[in-house]
């Protein structure tokens, strides 16, 4: 059905609509759906179809639109994933867009999380939601181990965690939940000491080199210590894993904040916080808070679409400060504009304010099409030491050549473009 | 004459034209794919596709995810095969008894896990398995036992992979099992019985050499299933802990439609191809000669 339409562009109820087609992912559909109306509204000839896909699914459904040649009009797109469909050439450049954009305006947005979108020196999408990862604790636990405020460098959140292990005593309970089925943690406190993480402009791996290495041991000093749960069927609810005190902290995004509110029990709810990430200077001064690394989605035309005056309209709408606090407030997605995060006052809520204090401390992922499948190579061998499999040397090369050998292609073609 | 020898093939033509369309020309695609490095580079730009001859294959020896994934299925093969045939048998032999009531019903319970959804069933057996609330850990409990982590531990994940499969699957052979157990003629019985024969040497003399056929057909069976392993751990465990449930069917799954890395994924198909080809052969010469010749 959709690649028939597709073959007739502009097909449309009525003469003079065009239809746009607008993939989204996740929870983020229902929202948009709620919003479309005033969007069609004030575009008459516009009619938008959304085609509302589950994030499990949506790297292959593209892929496979891709090869099909049916590409919606627009669509979302995570911005790790940028790079691999810039790659492919299904995306349009907008700089010409911007330029002469009434409503974007890109010093309105976190730098951070802006530059993701920017390939070569030309820009792909527009961020739509932000998404960072900071620190979620129960306050009563750290209390009780000393610390009236969350920790602020590797250090205090080393001690802090120690002391939450003693308190606990024989109990089976753990300081902090790092899950080894994520390739974040690991990943987090490698931007945190600065590593580049691939390197020679993402032609090899860099996991050897002395910066990832150190994350790389401070990260599993919390497995080998007992500081953190070796494996993850222990936690099937993370909910109830924090309200019976089976762990304390855990590293995550802004979906939870909902999610927490939600399901912790009533008497949960005054009992935790959030925070910016601990960093790893031990004075605590230059480095605070910790980076993070730049997530969220944006918003996207296709190259191929017919209709790329018509989809920007769309864009431009979700882009909109009014549009942007109305999305915060249906789905809890961090709006990408300073200015929505001004007006609606979120930046003072209790809990989301870590993650405005986080968000200019924000650093971007290798900008490389392998970056997924890197992402879970480092994920099976931070699995494999916390295991006590290997050991972090032996892990860090074994991770390089795996991932010099995923890059193979890359070098070909980037020798070959020289 | 030359008319009626053409329309049998012009019955089946469009039978063996969708065949052709649908079966031989892809796997004839893919196994010309498996010479050449086709991912996502490939999709975008075909010229960035290179011809590289056995690369693949050889890439595929030196990549130790493939022979851990080989290992964990001749695990997964040998372990578990065996004791779904010995758990169908028993089954089968216990419904045919002639003390048994309630057979159909018997039957059909015992049959159930097969037709059940693989994904309601796991996750039902995610909570037996569950190393804190679980109901085995609490059996294992009652006993003195201490928990284990058994989907998170990498000794304990394909164990509780085969233990599962095993449930899921043997009502299947055992529903052959007793088509072919009612087939042996109660004659047999009765001569043996006069003889004097007991029980242990009934069922050796008389009721795994009837059962012989039956025996090679659901060994190759379950073989060739088993070999392809691929929705427990998919579902269960994603292949995990430490790759310890990662199966050769996961894995090219896993290289060929999350990474696009075509080519490589279907040198893994064939790889697999030609090892089930070989367990079948070996198959059939073992039993044939263990029972006929």
């Amino acid at each position: 059905m959709v690649v028939f339409l597709s073959t007739f562009p502009g097909c449309s109820d009525s003469s003079d609509r065009t239809t746009i087609r607008f993939w989204v992912f996740g929870a983020e559909g229902d929202v948009v759906e709620q919003l479309l109306p005033e969007f069609e509204r004030e575009n008459p000839d516009i009619r938008v179809r959304v085609q509302k896909i589950p994030w499990t699914a949506a790297h292959e459904k593209l892929l496979t639109a891709y090869a099909s040649n049916s590409m919606p009009d627009v669509f979302q797109l995570g911005n790790t994933w940028i790079p691999e469909f810039h790659m492919l050439d299904a995306i349009e450049p907008i700089d010409s867009h911007v330029d002469t954009s009434v409503v974007i305006d890109a010093d309105d947005y976190f730098e951070g999380i802006w530059v993701t979108n920017i390939i070569d020196g030309e820009l792909y999408g527009i961020p739509w939601y932000v998404d960072t990862r900071v620190l979620f604790y129960r306050k009563d636990i750290l209390h009780d181990a000393g610390f009236s405020k969350p920790p602020r460098t590797w250090e205090e959140l080393y001690t802090l965690s120690k002391r939450i292990k003693q308190n606990a005593g024989t109990e089976e309970r753990y300081a902090m939940l790092l899950p080894t089925n994520e390739w974040v943690p690991p990943v987090l406190f490698g931007l945190q000491t600065g590593s580049s993480l691939l390197r020679d402009d993402g032609q090899y791996g860099n996991f050897s080199g002395e910066e990832f290495q150190t994350a790389f041991e401070y990260y599993t000093r919390y497995f080998h210590e007992g500081l953190a749960p070796v494996g993850i069927t222990q936690v099937t609810n993370i909910y109830q894993g924090l309200t019976e005190g089976f762990f304390a902290m855990y590293i995550t995004g802004p979906w939870n904040v909902g999610e927490f509110r939600r399901r912790l029990p009533e008497h949960m709810q005054d009992n935790w916080g959030t925070a910016p990430l601990p960093g790893p200077d031990p004075d605590g001064i230059r480095d605070t808070p910790g980076v993070s690394m730049a997530g969220g989605a944006s918003l996207v035309m296709s190259a191929g679409s017919p209709h790329h005056e018509k989809a920007w309209r769309l864009i431009e709408f979700f882009s909109r400060t009014d549009i942007q606090i109305r999305f915060n407030q249906l789905s809890g997605n961090l709006p990408s504009r300073l200015s929505a995060w001004e007006e609606s006052g979120i930046k003072e809520d209790v809990h989301i304010r870590a993650f405005y204090e986080q968000l200019p401390h924000v650093v971007p992922l290798p900008q490389v099409p392998e970056w997924e499948q890197i992402a879970l190579k480092i994920q099976q061998y931070a699995e494999l030491v916390s295991m006590k499999r290997m050991t972090v040397p032996e892990a860090l090369s074994a991770l390089d050549a795996e991932v010099d050998r995923i890059l193979d292609k890359r070098r070909w073609i980037l020798s070959r473009t020289d | 004459m030359g008319y009626s020898r053409r329309a049998p093939y012009l019955f089946l033509a469009p039978a063996l034209f969708l065949i052709g369309v649908f079966f031989f020309f892809p796997v004839l695609a893919a196994f010309l794919m498996s010479f050449t490095d086709f991912d996502i580079y490939g999709l975008s730009d075909f010229n960035l596709v290179r011809l590289i001859g056995l690369q693949n294959y050889i890439n595929l020896l030196q990549d130790h995810l493939f022979w851990t994934a080989l290992k964990n299925t001749f695990y997964f093969v040998f372990i578990g095969g065996p004791l779904s045939i010995v758990v169908s048998l028993g089954a089968a032999l216990l419904i045919n008894s002639k003390l048994v009531k309630l057979k159909g019903f018997f039957r059909l319970v015992y049959f159930t896990p097969v037709v059940a959804t693989l994904v309601s069933v796991a996750i039902v057996w995610r909570y037996i398995y569950h190393p804190r609330f679980g109901l085995l850990n609490y059996a294992l409990d009652f006993f003195g036992i201490e928990a284990i982590d058994w989907l998170g531990d990498p000794f304990w994940a394909m164990p509780s992979i085969i233990i599962l499969a095993v449930w899921k699957n043997f009502g299947y052979n055992m529903i052959i099992f007793i088509a072919g157990l009612q087939n042996i003629p109660e004659e047999l019985y009765e001569a043996a019985k006069i003889d004097g024969a007991n029980f242990l040497s009934q069922f050796k003399s008389i009721t795994l050499p009837m059962l012989a056929p039956t025996m090679l057909f659901v060994g190759i069976i379950t073989m060739i299933g088993y070999f392809q392993l691929f929705a427990e751990p998919y579902i269960m465990t994603q292949g995990g802990p430490a790759n310890s449930t990662l199966s050769i069917v996961l894995y090219m799954y896993e290289e060929g439609f999350r990474w696009w890395n075509m080519g490589y994924s279907a040198s893994l198909a064939f790889v697999l191809f030609i090892i089930i080809f070989i367990g079948t052969l070996i198959q059939l010469r073992v039993q044939k000669s263990g029972y006929e010749g």
